[in-house]
């Protein structure tokens, strides 16, 4: 291979210019006017470059997928042998800890997907990849944001999927058509929210280290502080108050519901908090409002070095 | 013309570490601009603070008539920015980067896919496009770097330090690459602490050390400002101390002979600076002849840019550059760099 770098290009003369570029660039329009933005046309392209890049990163490096299923797959079967006995009516109208734990497990998935969904990000900072989105006159850093929530969501819906599946097969039965797309709603949100703040810590911390730190203190403390793994009425006073505090729990106890209601309408009551009691509708509010206030709250990061 | 790139009073600190102290800079459309000064001297933060990932302490940055600081989104449009470091996704192909690449800067499909396809072509790339980039060589990466940042045709492309660690050939081939870019009409900033990379390849250049220009102008004009010539004399091949001191002693009562330094790194060569005219090399001869010394190889040269260093500076590039090595704690610094404060 020779590392000369040829003097003349296809196209004569100026082998550096291209007509074609030149003509687009001249009529890209007055600069300085905000024609970009979120949900412009340029918005859409670099999000949908940038959510590729992650799918052909995964069709090459197909192993986070394959542990990505098989893992919460492990769960619900370890989790489901280990209560198999305890007495019918615990664990609140579930029929078994396997139907009761399905709803969990989901949830507790699509949240570890996102978020982790910040660490390739942060290798690509530490690495200076990130610096060619940073210099790019982007339409608005938050495609790098929803390229990493569409990446994890499209993940998320594969691994829900597969334990749907498997706790039908363990006797858990199926939510309905309405149920399954309202549980879709619920993971996609979740999965909005916490990859956003997953981003959010990203732009904000030192380095991968100080990432994994915090994912590692926030990841399993969740989980244990939320629905996933045992009803409300379970648990100790305090631990009830911080489980409906825990917005995890207001993603698990609609799924939950659904599970066991084909009935379900938005005014039935999901969860009984120690302060009130939870309607469907009221849980679906409380994820949306999570993932609004995720979204708005990270957004002076993703300026920082902009200004 | 307006000028193509100015920056004024530029300041930038990292804590207490004043990275950036003042500098002012203009580059004029369509030349080739060199930013010298040994490790450390605030090349990079300089540039980061042009390619909008810092934000200066104070300072105006104008770009292509856009102010930098106020408007970096539509700055951004204007430029290309070739990182010292390459940063390459090592799963993807050239091809794929490039694609990326088009997407963030907005480009049209098919403007994209003619684009791609004459960079690939111009930068030699055709048999490695659809090869992962982990399998790139050294040089192959630096050419689809190169491609990358030129796709969007940039206005002005900054360049951190693009030869470092590139092997001579790779570098030879980067330099008349920047030599048709220039060619073409785009304006091209390169950093760079190697004499000879600015020397031979700017039209203009800063010098800067220590966070502040010391000195700017086209390299003839800075030499020719410094003055004098230099000559090199080598009376033997290994002067004996004695020789080299009485030598010295003689020379320097020449009347136009200014300095006279010893170099015995080299054998004892002497080094002289004389004012420039053109019998001087003889003169030097004759009367190393009359005192019955010999000559083990003599030459004149004009000054190097290392001497307008030494002259502002009072130390070499070289010195300033083991001086710096010592000083620097390495990993904070890569740190704060990501964070880009
Ligand atoms: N992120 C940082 N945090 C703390 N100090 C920094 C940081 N970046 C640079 N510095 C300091 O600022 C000064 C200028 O650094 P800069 O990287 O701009 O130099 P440079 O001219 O590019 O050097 P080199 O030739 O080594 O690349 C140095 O003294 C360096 O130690
Ligand atoms: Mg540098």
């Amino acid at each position: 291979m020779s590392t000369t770098i040829p003097t003349s290009g296809r196209n004569g003369s100026r082998p550096l210019e291209n007509a074609d570029l030149s003509h687009w660039k001249a009529n890209l329009g007055d600069p300085s006017q905000k024609s970009q933005g979120l949900f412009s046309a340029a918005f859409i392209q670099e999000t949908l470059a940038m959510t590729r890049r992650l799918f052909i990163q995964l069709q090459r490096r197909p192993s986070t997928l394959i542990a990505g299923i098989i893992q919460p797959l492990i769960w619900l079967v370890l989790f489901g042998a280990l209560f198999q006995n305890v007495p019918a009516g615990l664990f609140g109208e579930s029929r078994n800890y396997g139907q009761f734990l399905g709803a969990g497990i989901i949830v507790f998935t699509a949240f570890g997907g996102a978020l982790n969904a910040g660490l390739p990000v942060m290798f690509d900072r530490e690495f200076g990849f990130l610096n060619r989105f940073l210099v790019a006159p982007l339409a608005s850093r938050y495609s790098i944001v929803v390229a990493s929530a569409i990446f994890i969501a499209a993940l998320s819906l594969v691994q829900t999927a597969a334990i749907l599946a498997l706790s039908a097969v363990l006797g858990a039965g199926f939510p309905n058509l309405p149920g399954l797309v309202l549980v879709l709603g619920i993971v996609m949100t979740l999965v909005l929210g916490v990859t956003a703040l997953s981003l959010g810590l990203t732009f904000a911390l030192p380095g991968h280290i100080e990432l994994i730190a915090v994912i590692f203190v926030t990841n399993l403390p969740l989980l244990f502080s939320s629905t996933a793994l045992v009803p409300l009425d379970f648990m100790p006073q305090w631990l009830q108050v911080v489980a409906s505090l825990n917005p995890l729990t207001y993603a698990i106890e609609p799924i939950r519901y659904v599970y066991l209601h084909s009935d379900w309408t938005l005014g039935s009551v999901v969860l009984q908090a120690p302060f009130a009691g939870v309607t469907l509708g009221a849980s679906l509010g409380v994820l949306i409002v999570f993932c609004g206030v995720a979204l708005a709250l990270i957004q002076p990061l993703l300026r920082r070095r902009m200004a | 013309m307006a000028a193509a790139v100015t920056i004024e009073n530029l300041r930038k600190s990292y804590g207490s570490v004043i990275a950036v102290q003042d500098v002012s800079l203009t580059i004029q459309p369509g030349e080739i601009f060199g930013l010298l000064g040994p490790n450390g001297a605030g090349k990079t933060t300089t540039i980061r603070c042009l390619c909008t990932l810092s934000v200066p302490d104070s300072g105006r940055i104008e770009l292509m008539g856009i102010p930098v600081l106020e408007q970096p989104q539509v700055a951004r449009r204007y430029l290309g920015y070739i990182a010292q470091e390459v940063a390459l996704d090592k799963v993807l192909t050239g091809r794929e980067l490039l694609e990326l690449q088009a997407a963030i800067y907005h480009m049209p499909k098919q403007v994209a896919l003619g684009r791609i396809e004459q960079m690939l072509s111009l930068l030699d790339l055709q048999d490695w496009a659809d090869q992962k980039t982990g399998a790139y060589s050294g040089g192959l990466k630096k050419r689809l770097d190169l491609a990358l940042g030129l796709l969007h045709q940039p206005d002005v492309l900054v360049l951190d330090e693009p030869t470092v660690g590139l092997d001579i050939e790779t570098r030879s081939a980067v330099w008349s690459f920047l030599r048709q870019l220039k060619a073409a009409g785009t304006t091209v900033l390169i950093t760079s602490h190697y004499l000879e990379e600015v020397d031979a390849l700017a039209d203009r250049v800063a010098i800067i050390d220590q966070g502040r220009v010391i000195a700017a102008g086209t390299p003839s004009d800075l030499k020719d400002k410094i003055g004098g010539d230099r000559i090199t004399l080598r009376i033997r091949e290994f002067t004996p101390d004695d020789e080299a001191a009485k030598a010295k002693a003689m020379l320097a009562d020449l009347p136009f002979v200014q300095d006279v330094i010893v170099n015995p790194a080299q054998g004892n060569s002497l080094n002289l600076v004389v004012e420039r005219q053109a019998d001087a090399l003889a003169a030097v001869q004759r009367s190393l002849a009359e005192a019955g010394l010999p000559v083990f190889g003599i030459s004149q040269s004009r000054p190097s840019l290392d001497d307008v260093y030494l002259a502002a500076t009072g130390r070499t590039l070289m010195d300033a550059e083991l001086a710096a090595v010592g000083q620097r704690d390495l990993k904070q610094e890569k740190k704060q760099a990501m964070k880009g404060r």
